[in-house]
């Protein structure tokens, strides 16, 4: 296993590399957006791997209510903040986009629409966990995350179902594909993915390492004969 | 069921953060007894009680009540009373219990009264227990714990700002739900009030318990 | 001593809460005259035409009814709290999904009579009259409360144990809502111009109300446990 982590790492800034190269050099400029569309190939990338993430923080949960087991509990920690980090690229992606090629900041685009909920979900599962005095603030959190992701389908379903009734201008739609543009979307989206896997991985261990250190200094608390008042 | 031992307590640890309330509790209790937890503020006695009732999870360690380490499977046969009073304040005492008892499955009326009464409080009184004094609060307190004829009462604190009558008439009230065969665990800083009444004194101290002696004025030894 | 049942146990600590509730009858107050503000002010900030606020009420009045429910909610566990009488509940070997239930529709009642009030005034002061089926705004109000209600009390239960207790309610609810509160005034809308039908949306708060009641059930045991 430890030595699975620098060569995920290493494959990682390679894929990374690669897919800049790709996005930036090789694929052809876009008709009508021009070069502007080239954030196509983090925008959507980013939305993959963050939904990635939260499935993972899903099954995290669910794993820990069953077992009880604090690992499962850092898995959910760490999927839930880097989900973040890239739900939050995709929401500043996104009007960078659309501001020169559509003229418009925001619109309510199914996928920017579904990331901006979940990224609010999300937020507020971090919040709790950092507002949480309980004792169980694991149990609480995965509860809370369960319920997100319940969430989902039915926001789903209400944005596909709202722009249906009040149509609105879709990010992303519209422009050609060019069999090269599609090779950079994928490279870069497998690379994201490994990216997303690779810091995800990381928070994992650094959360575990910090609840050691937390386990070890209340053994030592324990142990050593407390003050007279 | 009769046991040997009703209570058994095994490396019992509580930590909130990184303090340590509960730093290695063992112990066993045997029933029908009445035992005093005594010892000074942040001893530990009233998270170790409400580790009893349930109410606390271990961070380590295990709690056997009733021949189970799973509290909620015989939480019918605990009773509680804490220092907050565990009643709404807008209902009377009668309006109390009859809710409480509900909880436990007890329709009639019939036992909310008695139980009332054993605490010589009346229950057709109709004011609200936010007007009691401090002593009828606590005595109504008493009447909700062992409102389901529990097997084991856990009482916090049952005399505090009580005047001395009513402490003593709950004090009899003890001795007779102990001999009735029950096991009653009293944590307190009124220890006096039980010398003679208590099979037991549990002296706890830094989250542990350094003394168990028969007499009140044996101190907590070395 | 007969064994406690989970609608027996429902009932009891209902008509205690409604008793508690009418006894303080101060809270009820002030959460009335609250409800009244809110719509006082909405619409003094959103005045359009006739025509205009058919469109638009829909959305002002569930956000105001959002708002006023979430003062509500905020009230529903510090009753609990008080006395620490949660605990003697806990202690009990009463089911946790009788307290929940109990709790739900307590405060859906509590909700709709404020819902019954502000209602009224935002007919009076939008000049509201529903082009659509009428009859139908009765479903989507019982439906979009409820949703409400039940994430509601449950997130009010899991905020219970944490700093800043009152913002974090609405911190938990707010996001979770949202397909749900789309609904709610894309229904309200829908009937009030006429022009779409509100089928679809009332369907989804239907899924919506059925899926997160039966989550709160499954999952009410653990919080109300967690220390």
């Amino acid at each position: 296993m430890k030595r699975a982590f620098p060569i995920l790492a290493v494959l990682t800034v390679a894929l990374l590399c690669y897919g800049l190269y790709q996005a930036l050099w090789v694929a052809p400029t876009e008709k009508t957006m021009g070069d502007v569309q080239r954030i196509f190939y983090y925008h959507v990338p980013s939305a993959w791997t963050a939904g990635v993430l939260f499935l993972v923080n899903f099954l995290a949960s669910i794993a820990y209510l069953m077992s009880r087991n604090p690992k499962a509990d850092a898995l959910a920690v760490a999927a839930a903040e880097v989900g973040v980090v890239f739900c939050t690229i995709v929401l500043v992606t996104g009007p960078i986009w659309a501001r020169p090629v559509w003229g418009i900041w925001w619109t309510w685009d199914l996928r920017l629409t579904l990331t901006l909920v979940l990224w609010l979900i999300y937020v507020s599962y971090l919040l709790l966990r950092r507002f949480s005095t309980s004792g169980q603030t694991p149990v609480m959190a995965a509860v809370l995350a369960i319920f997100g992701t319940l969430d989902i389908p039915l926001v789903y379903f209400s944005i596909w179902f709202f722009r249906t009734q009040h149509p609105q201008p879709v990010i992303g739609g519209g422009g050609s594909i060019d069999p090269r543009m599609l090779h950079a979307f994928f490279v870069n989206l497998i690379a994201f993915t490994c990216f997303g896997a690779l810091i995800c991985w990381a928070r994992y261990r650094l959360e575990v390492l910090r609840r050691e250190v937390e386990e070890t200094q209340a053994l030592e608390s324990l142990l050593e004969p407390r003050s007279a008042r | 069921m009769t046991y040997s031992h009703i209570v058994s307590v095994r490396d019992l640890v509580k930590q909130f953060g990184r303090f340590a309330a509960l730093r290695g509790v063992n112990a066993d209790f045997v029933p029908s007894r009445l035992y005093a937890i005594l010892g000074d503020n942040g001893a530990g006695k009233t998270t170790l009680l409400r580790s009893l009732a349930g109410l606390s999870a271990p961070s380590r360690g295990t709690i056997s009540i009733m021949g189970t380490t799973n509290l909620r499977s015989i939480c019918s046969h605990l009773g509680y009373m804490a220092h907050p009073s565990l009643l709404y304040d807008e209902l009377s005492g009668m309006e109390n219990l009859r809710y409480f008892a509900r909880l436990y499955g007890i329709d009639n009326d019939q036992r909310c009264e008695e139980v009332i009464r054993s605490v010589n409080l009346d229950p057709e009184l109709q004011r609200p227990v936010e007007q009691y004094s401090q002593g009828m609060r606590q005595r109504m307190s008493l009447a909700r714990a062992w409102l389901n004829d529990p097997e084991i009462l856990l009482l916090d604190e049952p005399f505090s700002n009580v005047d001395l009558r009513s402490a003593r008439e709950m004090v009899n009230l003890l001795i007779q739900l102990r001999d009735q065969g029950k096991t009653i665990f009293v944590v307190t800083h009124q220890a006096s009030l039980l010398d003679g009444a208590a099979n037991e004194f549990v002296w706890m101290e830094a989250g542990q318990i350094v003394n168990r002696t028969e007499r009140f004025n044996m101190g907590k030894g070395d | 001593m007969g064994k406690p049942s989970l609608i027996g146990i429902t009932r009891a600590t209902l008509l205690k809460d409604l008793r508690l509730e009418w006894r303080s009858k101060d809270a009820i107050n002030s959460m009335l005259f609250f409800a009244l503000l809110v719509v006082v002010i909405f619409s003094f900030s959103f005045d359009p035409t006739a025509e205009e606020s058919r469109r638009i009420a829909g959305g002002l009045v569930w956000v105001s009814f959002l708002f006023a429910a979430v003062v509500a909610l905020n009230q529903t566990w510090a009753r609990e709290l008080r006395n620490q009488v949660l605990d003697a509940y806990r202690v009990s070997p009463a089911p946790a999904n009788s307290l929940f239930m109990a709790k739900s529709v307590g405060n859906f009642v509590f909700v709709a009579v404020l819902e019954a009030l502000m209602t009224p005034l935002f007919i009076v002061f939008y000049n509201l009259r529903a082009a659509g089926p009428a009859y139908q705004l009765l479903i989507v109000a019982v439906l979009g409360t409820w949703a409400l209600v039940v994430n509601g009390t449950f997130f009010a239960a899991i905020s219970l144990r944490t700093r800043s207790r009152e913002i974090m309610l609405p911190l938990l609810l707010f996001p979770i809502s949202i397909p749900a509160l789309l609904a709610m005034v894309e229904a309200t809308s829908s009937i009030l111009t006429g022009e779409f039908s509100a089928r679809f949306w009332i369907v989804l708060l239907v899924a919506y109300d059925v899926v997160f009641t039966m989550a709160s059930l499954f999952l009410f045991e653990l919080v109300l446990h967690a220390e």
